[in-house]
């Protein structure tokens, strides 16, 4: 059988605004970790990378996460192929 | 297009006027335009750079009025969006919904620009005198939109 697209474990994750600036980031491909199967899971994950990663996607600070470009939360699954963003609080209009 | 999300500028009659479509049936038109200040938490502002998330900002525009057009009888509703940078005196966002009666437009016009302002991905960047700093999300947009649940 061929893989298809969505057998993948990668993920494309998008940074914005405030968050982009003070990581040094707007996007990345990454693969998903073993065990890495909610959106929390992958915070954790991205935590580990220390410095800003530590502190900007800490628990405590505001950051909002979007995946398919639909609101989400550390809840969210997710098992590969999707589009997941991270954001500050919203302040358009 | 129910929403659009551009750099230019947009003239709210001519919006108005396509929005309405010589529709009869239209006895309401409810509008708000948001327009950038030369100053913000006291500080004076030179320009304003709105982000965006292209794709999710067309995406969370378009639910947030397909919630509007369920949750009242209104016959029809716009948004525009400006991005890009944008300077003291001009308009950034525009609601216009019509309806038979004013009840419904007006509350729908507000529940726009609540949600909108909560949930659609933009975020602000002023320059001020003391150099650029992202604005921050105030908790009373939050309580804004609590209040259409």
């Amino acid at each position: 059988m061929k893989p298809t697209e969505t057998e993948t474990t990668t993920v494309r994750i998008l940074y914005f605004a405030r968050l982009r600036e003070t990581l040094g980031k707007s996007d990345e491909e990454l693969v998903l970790p073993d065990g890495v199967a909610t959106i929390g899971a992958l915070a954790d994950f991205l935590r580990q990378r220390g410095g800003a990663w530590a502190s900007e996607l800490g628990t405590g600070k505001a950051v909002r996460v979007a995946v398919n470009q639909d609101m989400a939360s550390p809840d969210t699954v997710i098992k590969g192929g999707e589009e997941i963003a991270f954001f500050p609080p919203v302040t358009g209009g | 297009m129910p929403v659009r999300v551009q750099t230019e500028d947009f003239d709210v009659g001519a919006e108005i006027a396509r929005l309405r479509e010589a529709n009869p049936k239209v006895g309401a038109v409810a509008s708000f335009v948001g327009i950038v200040r030369d100053v913000n938490d006291g500080d004076a502002v030179a320009t304003l750079t709105l982000e965006h998330y292209p794709g999710m900002t067309e995406k969370s525009l378009e639910d947030i009025v397909a919630q509007a057009k369920q949750r009242w009888d209104i016959y029809d509703a716009l948004v525009v969006h400006r991005v890009g940078t944008l300077q003291p005196l001009d308009q950034i966002v525009l609601v216009v919904v019509t309806s038979a009666h004013r009840g419904e437009s007006f509350a729908a016009c507000e529940f726009l620009m609540d949600y909108l302002k909560t949930r659609a991905p933009f975020w602000k960047k002023e320059v001020t005198p003391q150099g650029s700093r992202w604005v921050e999300a105030r908790a009373s947009d939050d309580t804004a939109a609590d209040r259409w649940s």
